[in-house]
């Protein structure tokens, strides 16, 4: 068995996002890159699906050079080796497209990746490789099972769950619930450093979609505060005053 | 030139959520000066396809067809890929939602158009250019996104664009293009849905706990206040983490990202990434026995007290104002 992990270079669930260049470009300065959180479920599961010599995990990812620490990373969770996709991702058209060229070319079973990136958030990537590849594609699971030919996995709707079967290839984004994150330990720290991380140069496609500026949320006026011996004066200021009840 | 709309039923039903794409396709129709159409996969009466006129669709495209009763995201997008063709459109809309996720990646590499997902506000058509705004850094920014391919495809998040009625006559007309098997080839085998509960992400009210409550047998008066406020009810990822409630309850940055018109968080301190998911309700009131919680620095209306004096406080006070 063989699996794909795609995975995205995402600042840190921490950072303080600020804008350069009159709000048209994210602030990189001080700002520590990481694996994608839900890009680290999927390869979790991944991981796990292929434990005890059932398969190997390859993972790819679509950037520059300065993306190799968070794809060193990856590896050392447990990938067994990488591919870089050289080139900046510019839409998500783009990335679905550079990884759906890259698996025309190899061997795979299942793709697998995060349900979306915590910094753009569009959740497009999964869905548009398989139809690129024109396999099924699920998105936002919490739930993969594989029996070597089909795979079951729980997708979320709103209000509960959809339970799917899929024989044959397909990709899979993943949210929460499918796997606990792995946490790399010493020896896969020390591996991940020799572990083949080859790099391929990207296709060139157009591009239909561009960030022309960024904004940040407006600041919120202060806090108005209710004592908590007069709590029914709460109800009152939501209904009467923002009327949201 | 038209817009096209994607109305996504549940048991034939249309939710809140499909009256507000249908006001923002109509919207933009408007602004363009062309027409609206609907599609609905599934089975749905036509009583319910006609009420689509009430927000602006002159007409309804029905594809009524066994086969498709369950959501397929690959033949649900060829549908819609061929009702935009057929209908010439050039901008087509749809929800936001889980499957509206899985659903319009697949149409927009089918006509190689751009995609807005996540989208909080009507198209600016600025000097030709076609930005649309939506969210990104997980609610901690907006990005206005331009798209510049021929037929462009914008997912609205639920709670950003206001219903609006328009009174039109909807004609229904049956559409049935051909299905390709490779299409179907994800079969669901189950769909389990709670009917009783409110679901989080289209929720107009949201009642939220932390680990202020201490533990999972405290969600009682969590639940009994969402319940009287018609809210849906949510938690923090330290809540979720320790399988205090489901995953699916879990707000923030790697959690879902939610924007009700009200928000209420109870023994939630307010990390930055809880706040990232949270941050565009309209109305956040917060409820902690901390003071210096940072949460009151983003909240809207605050209680500093112990929740388990001051909720069951505002269950009884929302009892006696319903009554």
């Amino acid at each position: 068995m063989k699996i794909l992990v795609c995975i995205s270079n995402v600042p840190d669930t921490t950072t303080k996002i600020t804008f350069t260049n009159d709000n048209t470009q994210f602030n990189t300065s001080g700002v520590q890159f990481i694996v994608n959180p839900y890009d680290e479920i999927a390869l979790s599961r991944a991981i796990e699906l292929c434990e005890g010599g059932k398969g190997t995990v390859t993972v790819v990812n679509v950037g520059e050079s300065q993306t190799d620490p968070t794809i060193r990373k990856a590896l050392a969770i447990g990938a067994d080796d990488a591919v870089r996709i050289n080139a900046a991702p510019r839409d998500a058209y783009f990335t679905a497209y550079q990884i759906a060229e890259y698996a025309k070319t190899t061997e795979f079973d299942m793709i697998l990746c995060g349900r979306e990136s915590i910094d753009y958030n569009g959740s497009q990537v999964a869905a548009m490789i398989g139809e690129f590849l024109d396999i099924p594609s699920i998105s936002i699971i919490k739930k993969l099972d594989y029996d070597g030919t089909t795979a079951t996995l729980e997708r979320e709707i709103e209000g509960g769950k959809e339970v799917i079967s899929v024989t044959g290839k397909f990709i899979a984004s993943c949210s929460e619930g499918t796997a606990e994150p792995k946490i790399p330990n010493m020896r896969g720290i020390m591996s991940a450093r020799t572990k083949p991380l080859v790099v391929i140069e990207a296709k060139d496609i157009e591009q239909v979609a561009k960030v022309q500026q960024f904004e940040t949320p407006p600041p919120r006026g202060t806090v108005k505060l209710v004592p908590a011996e007069e709590t029914a004066k709460l109800i009152d200021l939501l209904h009467q005053e923002a009327k949201v009840i | 030139m038209s817009v096209l709309v994607y109305v996504e039923q549940v048991d034939g039903k249309f939710k809140k959520s499909v009256f507000e794409a249908v006001s923002y396709a109509k919207a933009i129709a408007d602004k363009q000066g062309s027409n609206l159409t609907a599609v609905s996969i599934g089975n749905v009466d036509e009583s319910e396809l006609k009420a689509l006129g009430k927000y602006g669709a002159s007409k309804v495209l029905n594809v009524s067809n066994d086969q498709l009763k369950n959501f397929v995201n690959q033949a649900y997008a060829s549908i819609i890929a061929e009702a935009a063709k057929k209908e010439s459109a050039d901008i087509i809309v749809l929800s936001n939602s889980f499957s509206g996720k899985g659903l319009a990646p697949r149409i927009a590499v089918k006509l190689k158009a751009g995609l807005v997902d996540g989208a909080v506000e009507l198209p600016q058509l600025d000097g030709g250019k076609f930005l649309v705004k939506k969210t990104a850094f997980s609610g901690k920014a907006f990005a206005i996104t331009e798209l510049t391919s021929a037929v462009k495809i914008i997912a609205l998040n639920p709670n950003a664009f206001g219903v609006k009625e328009s009174a039109v006559e909807a004609a229904v007309e049956a559409f049935s293009p051909e299905i390709k098997a490779t299409d179907l080839s994800a079969i669901v085998k189950e769909i389990v849905r709670a009917t009783n509960k409110v679901s989080l992400p289209d929720a107009e009210i949201v009642v939220s706990g932390g680990r202020g409550l201490k533990g999972p047998e405290n969600w009682g008066m969590i639940e009994e206040l969402a319940g009287l406020l018609g809210a849906a009810t949510a938690c923090s990822k330290p809540v979720s983490d320790a399988d205090w409630r489901p995953h699916s309850e879990h707000v923030g940055q790697t959690g879902i990202a939610i924007s009700p018109n009200l928000y209420i968080a109870i023994g939630i301190s307010g990390a930055i990434q809880h706040l990232a998911g949270v941050s565009s309700s309209k109305v956040i009131v917060v409820i902690n026995k901390d003071p210096e919680a940072p949460f009151f620095k983003v909240a809207d209306y605050g209680i500093v007290g112990d929740a388990f004096e001051v909720v069951p406080k505002l269950i009884e006070a929302l009892k006696a104002h319903k009554s």
